[in-house]
């Protein structure tokens, strides 16, 4: 095996040799092929925002125009300014912003507060407070629906933003975040912290919480979008306008009848505003976005 | 594993009562209420029940509207899984070859994760819109069908698919560009050095190595499209036309919510929450298999 190996290899480098300097020289075809495809896909995934984004910029007129036009217009600002008006954007835009903050630090602290429970204590029902936070990944909000409204409804929730937010806290993904990280964190630091006389408070909020930034903020991007963008859950639990958060409020802009005028203009200006806030969060914080992401899926 | 370094003996149930009076509250209660909500028959308003067993699971397997919801699940899910995790295979594949401005791209790839697939489906609704809608103004120059989700239960099946893909693209590129980087440069060289093209490359090197991730992602998306994907069928086309598009989560809220009949949406639920339990189990094996792979 070793002698094919080996004549192999030699064949290889010849072969690596004999086009590594005219290679070198050529034109990087290949890159350029890249390129382009990239940018083809890219202009693909991208093309539905820009639509919605050049439409938000239109009149009614140039909406149903026909060809369709593909270039943004002059009418942004008062499109914008119309959208707000019509549906009390300014209000949905404050719940969605209040349950999407509220839920990721809700989550990331009581998970904290678990996980450093469940690594640094020896206590009698540990396992099974474990396995309780974890199956609740099993338990997603259709497969409760009634009976979780039926809760809300008993503790005169509804409507209220406890019921919008504190429901949705429990998180067995940031739980388990922070007790892998916790893990990793040598044990002679707790002790050293101990001997210095620190109690277990004191060692989470002066040595943990410190080294546990990065974490956080991986998560935080990641939860604020998932606060940010629910549906079920808001649609339930609220049932007034004052309550009702942007990406349900949305939907009641569309015109549904044809005696209605198709102001789509109004809608993606809507749109545009629902979606601008996570989105910049991905854009501006890409790399906790990623970390969140990859490593709170493990 | 387990460090005991603190002694207390009230502290620790202190510092986990938060999360756990949260999943017994909103999680475990309201679930064992659905199990018991599946056996019963409740009066619309809730003032009387009776026990009836296994008759609205018997109702609901003997049900062809409840077939028709489970189908069209599958096949919304399957669609968006499909779309979503070879599209972003493909991307991914792109965004870590060697060349400039890798990190613009990237950020132009993943964006899309952040727009609520409501949101997304309302954009879609419009591209698909039957008469302002930008698609099929351009497909009436190809074809004279007529592309009108309205009317057309595929089409409208369509509509929601792309629009969920779109938004779940973002996340498995994410998880794909940091597989793909994973994959150490000498097994790529090797390959290049026996005269592997690129597709080659990618179809005998790259995809076996990142199937885990594929396995993984297949799962993660069916998930989603299962269980997450209410918000985009409310928005866009309720279910409709017909019941084209209702999806068993939809039908849950529809009969649950709109028709009141809980002893149903409750046998409903506990269906769901077998499936959402078969595939975590799936999903967790998978985080075994990766632990053996490496």
């Amino acid at each position: 095996m070793s002698a094919v190996g080996t004549t192999q290899l030699e064949r290889a480098r010849v072969r690596a040799r004999a086009t590594d300097t005219p290679r070198r020289k050529r034109f990087p075809w290949g890159s350029v092929v890249v390129h382009a495809l990239l940018i083809a896909c890219i202009a693909v995934v991208v093309f539905p925002l820009y639509f919605a984004f050049v439409v938000s910029t239109q009149d009614l007129q140039q909406v149903v125009q026909r060809p369709p036009r593909l270039l943004p217009s002059s009418h942004l600002l008062e499109n914008y300014a119309q959208a707000w008006r019509k549906s009390s954007m300014g209000r949905m835009l404050f719940n969605s912003a209040v349950m999407a903050v509220a839920v990721a630090v809700g989550k990331i602290a009581i998970s904290m507060l678990s996980a450093f429970a469940i690594v640094y204590f020896n206590f009698r029902g540990r396992t099974f407070c474990f396995w309780m936070i974890f199956v609740t990944l099993m338990l997603p909000v259709p497969v409760r629906l009634m009976s979780t409204y039926e809760v809300i409804g008993t503790l005169g929730w509804l409507d209220t933003y406890e019921g919008l937010t504190i429901p949705l806290m429990a998180s067995a993904t940031a739980t388990f975040l922070f007790r892998q990280f916790y893990m990793t964190i040598p044990n002679e630091m707790a002790e050293a912290a101990q001997l210095d006389g620190a109690g277990p408070l004191r060692f989470l909020w002066s040595f943990l919480l410190p080294l546990s930034w990065a974490n956080i903020a991986a998560l935080f991007v990641v939860l604020f979008i998932f606060g940010w963008n629910q549906y079920l859950w808001p649609l339930m639990i609220t049932n007034t306008e004052e309550m009702r958060t942007v990406v349900i409020g949305l939907e009641q802009l569309i015109p549904r009848s044809g005696t209605e005028l198709p102001t789509w203009n109004l809608i993606m200006a809507g749109a545009m505003m629902a979606l601008l806030p996570p989105v910049a969060i991905i854009i501006f914080m890409q790399r906790w976005f990623v970390k969140g992401l990859v490593e709170s899926e493990k | 594993m387990q460090r005991t370094v603190f002694k207390s003996r009230w502290l620790p149930y202190a510092l986990v009562v938060p999360q756990v009076a949260v999943t017994v509250v909103f999680f475990f209660w309201p679930a064992l209420k659905s199990l018991q909500l599946s056996l019963y028959r409740v009066s619309p308003f809730g003032d009387k029940s009776t026990f009836v067993g296994l008759e609205n699971f018997r109702k609901l397997v003997t049900d062809p509207d409840y077939y028709a919801s489970v189908l069209s699940s599958f096949v919304f899910a399957g669609g968006v899984t499909v779309l979503a995790v070879l599209g972003a295979l493909v991307l991914a594949g792109l965004a870590t070859q060697k060349i400039r401005g890798l990190a613009v791209y990237r950020t132009l790839l993943l964006w899309p994760y952040g727009i609520a697939p409501a949101v997304a489906g309302i954009i879609f609704l419009f591209i698909f819109h039957p008469a302002y809608g930008i698609l099929p103004y351009f497909l009436s120059f190809v074809t004279a069908y007529d592309f009108n989700w309205l009317l057309k239960g595929w089409v409208a099946m369509t509509l929601v698919i792309v629009a969920t893909a779109w938004t779940h693209l973002g996340y498995n590129i994410a998880f794909y560009i940091a597989g793909l980087l994973a994959i150490p440069t000498s097994v790529m060289e090797a390959a290049d050095v026996d005269g592997a093209g690129p597709i080659r490359r990618f179809v005998a090197i790259v995809f076996p190595l990142v199937s885990p991730i594929t396995f993984y992602l297949v799962v993660l998306n069916m998930v989603f499209a299962f269980f997450e994907s209410f918000g985009v069928i409310d928005a866009v086309t309720k279910g409709g036309p017909g019941q084209a598009t209702e999806i068993m989560v939809y039908k849950l809220y529809k009969d649950g919510f709109i028709g009141l009949n809980l002893g149903s949406s409750g046998a409903q639920s506990v269906i769901l929450m077998a499936m959402v339990i078969g595939l975590t189990v799936l999903q967790f094996r998978f985080a075994e298999k990766k632990v053996t792979y490496r």
